[in-house]
């Protein structure tokens, strides 16, 4: 696997008197999807938020592509190739596939004051990639608030995709579905990986990682405790670190490992 | 990128009706209304309603209303209230007044002078909102009084303790630029009809219409270029998008700030430009002008189809929702009814029209 696309290190980000992350490493290869793990709390979504352009971190450094960048706003990051599908899908119920789609990066025809919004274009575009990740849409000007929230998830990730991501952060894109949407997500991430887009996938569910993760780092309190391959780590140690190694252990038993 | 544009039918989908895709227009709801309040002006009201002259009475304060409900509307799709925008109309008008009469500008200053006042106040509006994160409900309700007030003292300082400020009309006798707002529009083309015999006429030869009101043409020209705006550049879908979820479309890279602010000042701008309207009209200025109408201006965008929450609505609607405005205002001095009776229209619609609009979001929204 290539160099690194994006690497940060030793990221800090300090809210007042509060340190939501004490010193993160982390970094994502071409064509990979590497799972950031961690318990309610640990800081992976300050920490995405950092990657993403949202919050700046108060120490450390970040390069993308070997280069020493800062993003200022989450635009930057969008323009450097970082893209950031949250868990509110950044998406509008009330608006259509095509505005959601091409929402905030409108593809425009003309001049000057004629600058208008390509519609015509956008839903071209919008209903054939929908189509390519297998979603039949009842029509470009669907609303968005139509849709299940496997689809919704769906139209984020393309709508990443279309727009030149590099890296694709996905904030845990299974926590809210069912069993048949999740699997179509983590194809879908599985589609995305292999176009050679390096993929973070935040999860809590350790399951849902080792089914698509090549490499896991494991956040707790604000802190990663290390990185490993797939086939290095079991599926029991990562759910292990991710509880700090307390108490877990004892309830291990009586839940049957159902966690 | 394939250049396929004709996307597959999907055979599990029935073809729809044209009526099933109308009724998810928000601007639905405005024309069916503007359908029956027409229809019940023809059975109740005086034929002469309905004449041109008749037309143009009811269309003239329908505009005056729309041009600030266009305002309002672009600024409710983008999530936000105006309460201030009827005190706006009086200090705007103050501004103008001023500029006019007291500083002897001509109207090539006046007016940009009115309009970047307003548009300053306008922005500090939207400042205050997005930087506090309270309601805009709230600061602009602040602004309602701060506005009023400052018109009356302002008024009384320019006027030795009126609160009305006349000699406008003199003040603008000749400038060029007195026929882009005040009076009627078109005359020649209104003075040939009458030569031609295609509308009545007085004794004298002149037609009883001397030609479109100038407010009516603004009004237009602010429909069409607000909708063109919203359905058609990417400045629309920002706007819909701020109002959609601010934080979502913050996300996605819109400049939600940006567009907020610049919505405050156009609703304030649209308020200015109607006080400039208004004042070159009745050759003064008054601090009571535009009293209260800040909540007609809402009302016409909600009938209009905009949701109270923002995101959705159309600059169309609004247009509807001013004329039914102006029809039943004037209309009820057609008929025999009382036209206090006024008041209670608007109650009952404002509140027929929320409820509309609700199951209309449900529907779009495919909420159950």
């Amino acid at each position: 696997m290539g160099d690194p696309i994006i690497e940060l290190d030793g990221i800090e980000k300090h809210f007042g008197n509060v340190i939501a992350l004490a010193g993160v490493s982390f970094d994502v290869r071409p064509g990979e999807c590497h799972c950031l793990l961690g318990d309610n709390g640990a800081g992976k979504s300050t920490f995405i938020k950092v990657m993403s352009g949202v919050h700046k971190p108060s120490h450390g450094t970040m390069r993308f592509e070997g280069k020493p960048v800062t993003f200022d706003t989450p635009r930057d990051a969008m323009e450097a190739g970082v893209a950031t599908v949250f868990q509110d899908l950044a998406m509008i119920p009330l608006m259509s596939v095509t505005r959601n789609f091409f929402m905030g990066r409108e593809p425009t025809k003309g001049k000057g004051l004629f600058k208008r919004f390509d519609v015509a274009k956008a839903n071209a575009v919008s209903v054939q990639k929908m189509r390519e990740m297998g979603i039949s849409l009842r029509g470009p000007d669907q609303a968005v608030g139509t849709l299940s929230g496997g689809e919704r998830q769906t139209v984020a990730i393309a709508r990443a995709v279309h727009f030149g991501a590099k890296i694709l952060i996905l904030d845990e894109p299974t926590s809210a579905l069912g069993v048949r949407q999740t699997s179509n997500v983590l194809a879908t991430i599985d589609k995305v990986r292999k176009q050679g887009v390096g993929v973070v996938f935040i999860s809590h569910n350790v399951r849902h990682a080792m089914a698509v993760g090549d490499r896991f780092t494991v956040l707790c309190r604000g802190k990663t405790l290390g990185t490993a391959s797939r086939g290095d780590i079991s599926a029991d140690e990562l759910q292990e670190m991710m509880a700090g190694g307390q108490e877990l252990a004892e309830l291990e038993g009586s839940l049957g490992g159902t966690i | 990128m394939s250049e396929d544009a004709t996307p597959a039918v999907d055979e599990r989908l029935k073809e729809e009706s044209v009526i099933a895709h109308a009724m998810k227009r928000p601007e639905l709801g405005a024309v069916a209304g503007l359908i029956l309040v027409t229809l019940f002006f023809a059975f109740t009201a005086d034929g002469s309603m309905f004449t041109l002259s008749g037309t143009f009475n009811f269309l003239s304060p329908g505009a005056q209303l729309g041009i600030l409900a266009i305002g309002a509307a672009m600024l409710m799709i983008g999530g936000e209230f105006d309460l201030s925008i009827g005190s706006m109309v009086a200090f705007a008008g103050m501004v103008f007044g001023a500029c006019v009469v007291n500083m002897d500008m001509p109207l090539a200053l006046a007016i940009p002078v009115t309009l970047a006042a307003a548009g300053l106040v306008g922005s500090v509006n939207g400042y205050i909102v997005i930087r506090t994160g309270l309601p805009s409900f709230i600061v602009t309700l602040a602004f309602l009084f701060i506005l009023r007030g400052l018109s009356l003292v302002g008024l009384k300082g320019l006027t030795d303790g009126s609160t009305q400020l006349r000699g406008v009309r003199d003040a603008v006798e000749g400038d060029a630029l007195a026929p882009l707002f005040s009076g009627d529009a078109f005359g020649d083309l209104f003075t040939w009809f009458a030569k031609s015999g295609l509308i009545d006429t007085f004794k004298s030869g002149t037609p009883k219409v001397p030609g479109v009101p100038i407010e009516l043409l603004w009004f237009i020209i602010l429909a069409l270029a607000a909708t063109y705006i919203l359905l058609r550049t990417p400045i629309g879908n920002w706007i819909f998008a701020a109002g959609g979820d601010a934080n979502a479309a913050a996300n996605s890279g819109v400049p939600v700030r940006k567009v907020k602010i610049a919505l405050f000042v156009f609703t304030a701008c649209c308020a200015a430009l109607l006080a400039i309207i208004q004042v070159l009209d009745a050759g003064s200025t008054d601090a009571r002008r535009g009293f209260q109408k800040e909540f007609e201006a809402i009302i016409a965008a909600v009938i209009g189809g905009c949701l109270l929450t923002g995101g959705y609505g159309s600059a169309i609607g609004a247009f509807f929702g001013s004329i039914i405005f102006g029809m039943v205002v004037i209309g009820l001095t057609y008929t025999t009814f009382d036209q206090d009776w006024f008041q209670v229209f608007l109650g009952t619609m404002l509140l027929l029209a929320v409820v509309f609009n609700n199951a209309i979001r449900k529907r779009v929204t495919g909420e159950r």
